[in-house]
């Protein structure tokens, strides 16, 4: 297609795509050019085909669905576009918070803060920045030792060793042919170790307002040492930090990831949150087979009981389920709430989360064998 | 861009609708179009949705309408070329190079090849269609591997160069969306994310299913199914529990159980999740009574 000389009737569908763009869609040349095909394929004898095709090819994402039809129509039926930010119900139910729209993978590396705005706020965080050395210290040391500290499990995968039960056939064969077709010994396989995954829940409601920023800076070291790894924090609502967290840079990634938590200091509904990140499948499929970490008081405001499910729910999935309460620090600590007392059977560790280097020494010895 | 507007004889997405129901599977105008528009693109076509919305189905359906066999690739953790792309068979490599002796011999041929699903798709396009199951299920290495393929209907293998397909295969995605696709594969499909039907559809769709279910009985399934499905399961009904549903209950009412009790004592087929039970339980009758009515 020659560029310079786009025909009229194509222009609004070209036109349509950059819209999309605009408004955050990730739309490539190449769905552009299929969105174009295929409304010459389809005739289109209706609106109702444009859309579709629209769909087919464009691809939004389900959650955007609504976004992306009203887009549709404000360009193609001229509709006036209703402002989204005011029309934001005020419900009461627990809302959930992405950090991107673009979902779990990780990011192309340096592209969050290219609007410019983390820098800004990562000036205002800067300032009531005060991060003891000695905690830096102890988070590097951390963030060194962490990934041979790991707990592993067996992965699918079958990499070449000395001894093991399957024959790597690939590579006697390549031998045998560097020998003549003799075969000298025989090449072993075996299954490969591979790193836990880790969720990291982070509490942050009034009563942990003490603890917060040093566990966001704990979560900030375990996402730049471990490669498989998922943090939300818990409020009032749910949000997901992992994307934000993986810059490299500890105070721009802490200033971003505090602009996308909206609940801070707020109330206390963990149970809820926890429903709330059970609901969406592709969150809760990260609690599988991992090592779950909470970093919370569990001083619950909302029903225990849907606490207590959430709980049992989380332990069924996660290889390990920790509770990491800044309560715990002290010796004579017994959990006295109902909601911390229900969830008890269901905690393989109910931990000390008073300081950075407890935090560290507590995961750091996930791996040691377990005491009953 | 290889673009054929008409694909085995189809030409507009209401052909391909009609062709689909006469294949026992009725599709919405947005999964006609879709599938429509990768049929004539020769672009693959990704289906997301919940588990239990009919997204195998719709492939095997689609490769029944175009009298093709379906060669079946379940996605899973670990997967990798050797179980997706090819394979040598090394033993046989190994005698033909005892056999040979001091001759030359090339073990690179293809009576040596071992084909997996996706080099033969590539290799018969016009008589197969390939099903990408679960894609979601694989790590993010397999997608990138993925890649070549989708967008260009090639196959590299070292020791044989790249192979690359006559014409473009058809291929169906699917994802579970437990966890988000890359955006690079995303882009290279056509895309389509399947919900749960209307229940005007679904009551079709059970009675087009399921042998000799009464369409009250559909009907009910339908409104329980819907209520079931708003409720806080971990494992909602899909739509082959709800067929299940009518189908079970059908026969215990002909073995001489009341309706109401039919449903309830087949509970069992359309929820499989003990906490789900325990949940449900209470409000079942309410559920039941609401639908029937």
């Amino acid at each position: 297609m020659m560029p310079a000389a786009l025909p009229d009737a194509v222009t609004p569908f070209v036109a349509f795509a950059a819209l999309l763009r605009a408004n955050g869609f990730a739309v490539a040349p190449e769905q552009t050019t299929s969105f174009l095909s295929s409304i010459t394929l389809l005739g289109p004898r209706s609106l109702g085909h444009i859309r579709r095709a629209a769909n087919a090819t464009l691809a939004p994402p389900p959650e955007r669905h609504e976004e992306f039809d009203a887009l549709f129509d404000a360009h193609f039926l001229g509709a006036v576009e209703l402002g989204r930010e005011t029309a934001e119900p005020d419900r009461d139910d627990m809302r959930v918070q992405e950090d991107r729209p673009g979902g779990l993978e990780p990011p192309a590396s340096d592209d969050i803060n290219e609007a410019g705005q983390a820098a800004t706020t990562a000036e205002a965080l800067s300032m009531r920045r005060f991060g003891p050395a000695d905690e830096a210290d102890t988070l590097r040391r951390f963030q060194r030792k962490l990934p041979e500290r790991l707990p592993q499990r067996r992965g699918y995968r079958r990499v070449a060793a000395r001894r093991g039960l399957g024959l790597d056939l690939r590579r006697a064969m390549k031998e045998a042919i560097r020998n003549d077709g003799e075969i000298f010994r025989l090449p072993r396989l075996k299954r490969r170790l591979r790193r836990r995954a880790i969720l990291l829940l982070i509490d942050v409601s009034g009563s942990m307002k003490a603890r917060t920023e040093a566990h966001l800076r704990f979560a900030h070291a375990l996402v730049r040492a471990a490669d498989r790894i998922e943090v939300f924090t818990i409020g009032t609502r749910l949000t997901r930090l992992t994307r934000a967290l993986r810059l490299m840079n500890r105070d721009q990634a802490l200033a971003t990831a505090s602009g996308l938590v909206s609940d801070w200091d707020g109330g206390t509904r963990i149970g809820d949150a926890l429903q709330a990140f059970f609901a969406v499948p592709r969150f809760a499929g990260t609690a599988r087979g991992a090592v779950v970490l909470i970093l919370s008081d569990g001083l619950e405001r909302g029903d225990p009981k849907a606490m207590t499910d959430a709980v049992r729910r989380l332990a069924a999935r996660a290889w390990h389920l920790s509770w990491l309460s800044p309560l715990a620090a002290d010796q004579g600590y017994r959990p006295e709430t109902a909601a911390m007392k229900s969830i008890l059977p269901h905690l393989d560790a109910l931990a000390d989360a008073g300081s950075t280097e407890r935090l560290c020494h507590h995961v750091l010895n996930l791996a040691q064998p377990r005491g009953a | 861009m290889a673009v054929r507007a008409k694909v085995a004889g189809i030409d507009s997405p209401e052909a391909l609708v009609h062709a689909l129901t006469s294949a026992f599977y009725l599709a919405d105008d947005g999964l006609a179009t879709a599938a429509y528009l990768a049929l004539a693109l020769g672009k693959p076509l990704l289906l997301e949705g919940a588990p239990g919305v009919g997204k195998t189905e719709a492939a095997k359906a689609i490769s029944g309408v175009l009298g093709r066999r379906l060669i079946r690739l379940q996605c899973y953790e670990g997967i990798d070329a050797a179980a997706a792309l090819y394979e040598w068979n090394y033993p046989r490599q190994m005698l033909a190079i005892r056999q040979a002796g001091d001759k030359p011999v090339d073990i690179y041929r293809d009576e040596f090849l071992i084909e997996r699903p996706m080099l033969q798709a590539l290799r018969s396009p016009d008589s197969a269609v390939l099903l990408l199951d679960e894609i979601d299920r694989s790590d993010h290495e397999f997608e990138a591997l993925l890649l070549e393929f989708l967008s260009d209907f090639t196959i590299s293998i070292p020791e044989r160069g790249t192979l690359s397909a006559r014409e473009r295969p058809v291929v169906i995605l699917t994802s579970n969306r437990t966890r988000e696709l890359h955006e690079a594969l995303r882009r290279r499909c056509v895309y389509h994310f399947i919900t749960y039907p209307a229940p005007e559809r679904e009551a079709r769709i059970i009675m087009l299913r399921a042998s000799g279910v009464a369409e009250e009985t559909a009907r009910a399934v339908v409104a329980a199914v819907g209520r079931l499905r708003r409720e806080p399961l971990a494992k909602p009904p899909g739509i082959a529990e709800a067929v299940d549903w009518a189908e079970a209950a059908t026969v215990l009412a002909k073995g001489g159980a009341s309706w109401p009790d039919a449903f309830r004592r087949s509970i069992g087929v359309a929820i499989k999740d003990e906490e789900d039970n325990v949940h449900i339980a209470p409000r079942l009758d309410a559920i039941i009574q609401g639908a029937a009515a």
